[in-house]
């Protein structure tokens, strides 16, 4: 199978598994979610890492790469920080 | 030090794991703070699988952007105000955006020179570059939007599905043709239009489908980070934009059926200019006997009601009134009046906001409802006071055809004994 169907497969599957975990989330939540998904969103690191790192990467590519790194860092440290501070809010009653 | 692919591999399933179990932690309040540890790890094992991996070699420009990203990241995240949590989140959904296209690029171009280029490759890159494009000018229109730097009303003008229709064409066909080419002209011209088209997509919605915007932009940033993963054959990328992707998708839909619209009428509709209905709507109500009440008389209906149902919305975050919420349900509570908050779904900017804004002002969330939990009670209720709110409880939406929000779910307050609404002007007034 080539690789872009078993990519292909990974990708219809990741739907469904999305579909069914975010259906449970509680709406008291969704702000956390969205704020999350946010940060989680910035894997998009792992992609801006490759483009920059590579051995014989051209000048062009690693600035266009740091670039692409700065904005998915602010995304990943941003997003886990803020959510973590919206979570730390949330609390049950004292009675 | 350096680990094999297969150790890398074997990483990032891991790291998928913990981001499922993430989502999976926000099922409940108490679960939740866990769910974000784990969403950390699994992007720290992440980060660290790909930067020990083969491909990484050289690290100055990497060291560089991650630690900038992460002094301005914690700085925006501590600063922010929670009133102001929607453009942050549009913000935040630029910057995915703008690092997928800078991640198509980048990847083009070292690929080119590594001449590893084919016609299956060059179609995922067009595709990252498009949706990525059109999530980044969209989400900067969202955040001006949103912050008041233009119009938040819908902007409409002549043509515009037609416009609309014929700039995606064109990016589509310059991506084909850049596929097939590999023409520098037609890079540079794609992703000139795809800017465009975010733009001219997201200017017509405004007003109250704010929250939908949010939520689209939010899925569309999952599906830029999955097209990044075609291309980079990376499943991890893959994976997590699908989950963010749905999650957005999901949330859309959510605030879509609590306005009874679908989703294209939202996109394609441009309704959202409300500012129309909600005088006829005042008007209406005075014909049935409303009268301005004294605080006095508010403070006295309250103090001996059987239980208070507060329904707040988004003139309560405006006038930063939560913490005047807090005082009121404490005052109450002290004269052994129970006290609830009822929460509308597309209530506030973005979804759920009135939830993190209560919590935000030390409310305890078992006091904070939901629309299908509290309906139910508004009938026992002896007092049911709307902050900012109006439309959410508008009976007009339930009986009156002519009304533009007729079939929108309400909560459904005119069921109580008695109903006090607190207008924006008079905010201050009410909370005490």
């Amino acid at each position: 199978m080539p690789d872009t169907l078993v990519a292909l497969y990974v990708f219809v599957l990741s739907c469904f598994i999305g579909y069914y975990v975010v259906w449970g989330v509680t709406p008291s939540l969704h702000t956390p979610l969205v704020a999350l998904t946010n940060a989680i969103s910035g894997i998009v690191i792992v992609g801006a890492l490759l483009v920059t790192g590579l051995e014989s990467v051209s000048t062009t590519a690693e600035i266009i790469g740091f670039f692409a790194v700065l904005l998915a860092s602010i995304n990943v440290f941003g997003g886990f920080l803020v959510t973590n501070r919206m979570l730390a809010m949330f609390r049950k009653d004292k009675k | 030090m350096q680990i094999s692919v297969n150790f890398q591999a074997i990483a990032y399933l891991v790291s998928a794991v913990l981001f499922v179990l993430a989502l999976k932690g926000l099922t409940h309040p108490a679960s939740a703070r866990r769910g974000n540890y784990l969403g950390m790890a699994g992007m720290a094992i992440a980060i660290g699988a790909t930067l020990f991996g083969s491909e990484v070699q050289s690290y100055g420009f990497i060291l560089a952007g991650v630690v900038g990203g992460a002094v301005i990241g914690s700085i925006l995240a501590m600063r922010i105000k929670m009133t102001d949590m929607p453009q942050l989140v549009a913000a935040l959904h630029s910057f995915v955006g703008m690092a997928a296209v800078l991640v198509a690029i980048g990847t083009f171009i070292n690929k080119r020179e590594a001449e590893l280029l084919n016609g299956v490759l060059m179609g995922e890159l067009s595709a990252g570059i498009i949706i990525g494009a059109i999530t980044f000018s969209g989400s900067v229109i969202a955040f001006g939007k949103l912050q008041g730097i233009i119009s938040g009303k819908p902007v409409h003008f002549m043509g515009q599905h037609a416009v609309n229709a014929a700039i995606a064409i064109a990016t589509i066909a310059l991506g084909v043709h850049f596929a097939l080419t590999e023409s520098m002209t037609s890079l540079a011209l794609m992703t000139l239009l795809a800017f465009i088209l975010g733009f001219t997509l997201i200017i017509p919605i405004g007003g109250a489908d704010m929250p939908v915007i949010v939520s689209m932009l939010n899925s569309y940033s999952g599906w830029a980070a999955a097209a990044t993963g075609f291309t980079l054959q990376n499943h991890l990328l893959i994976i997590v934009g699908a989950l963010v992707g749905f999650s957005g998708a999901i949330l859309s839909y959510i605030m879509c059926r609590a306005m009874n619209r679908s989703i294209w009428n939202v996109v394609f509709g441009g309704f959202g200019s409300e500012s129309g209905d909600a005088p006829s709507a005042v008007g209406e109500a005075a014909e049935k006997g409303v009268k301005a009440a004294a605080i006095e008389d508010a403070v006295y209906w309250m103090e001996d009601a059987n239980k208070v149902i507060i329904v707040p919305g988004y003139g309560m975050a405006v006038a930063q009134a939560q913490h005047a919420m807090k005082e009121l349900m404490e005052q109450l509570e002290a004269r052994d009046v129970p006290v609830k908050f009822a929460i509308h779904p597309v209530a506030g900017r973005m979804p759920g906001h009135m939830n993190v804004l209560l919590a935000e002002a030390d409310i305890p969330y078992d006091n904070v409802l939901e629309m299908d939990e509290i309906n139910p009670e508004f009938s026992t209720a002896d007092v049911v006071l709307v902050v900012g709110a109006n439309d959410v409880v508008n009976p007009a939406a339930k009986d009156d055809t002519s009304s533009p929000i007729y079939g929108m779910p309400i909560l459904e307050a005119g069921k109580a004994k008695n109903v006090f609404v607190v207008k924006r002007s008079a905010l201050k007034g009410g909370g005490h």
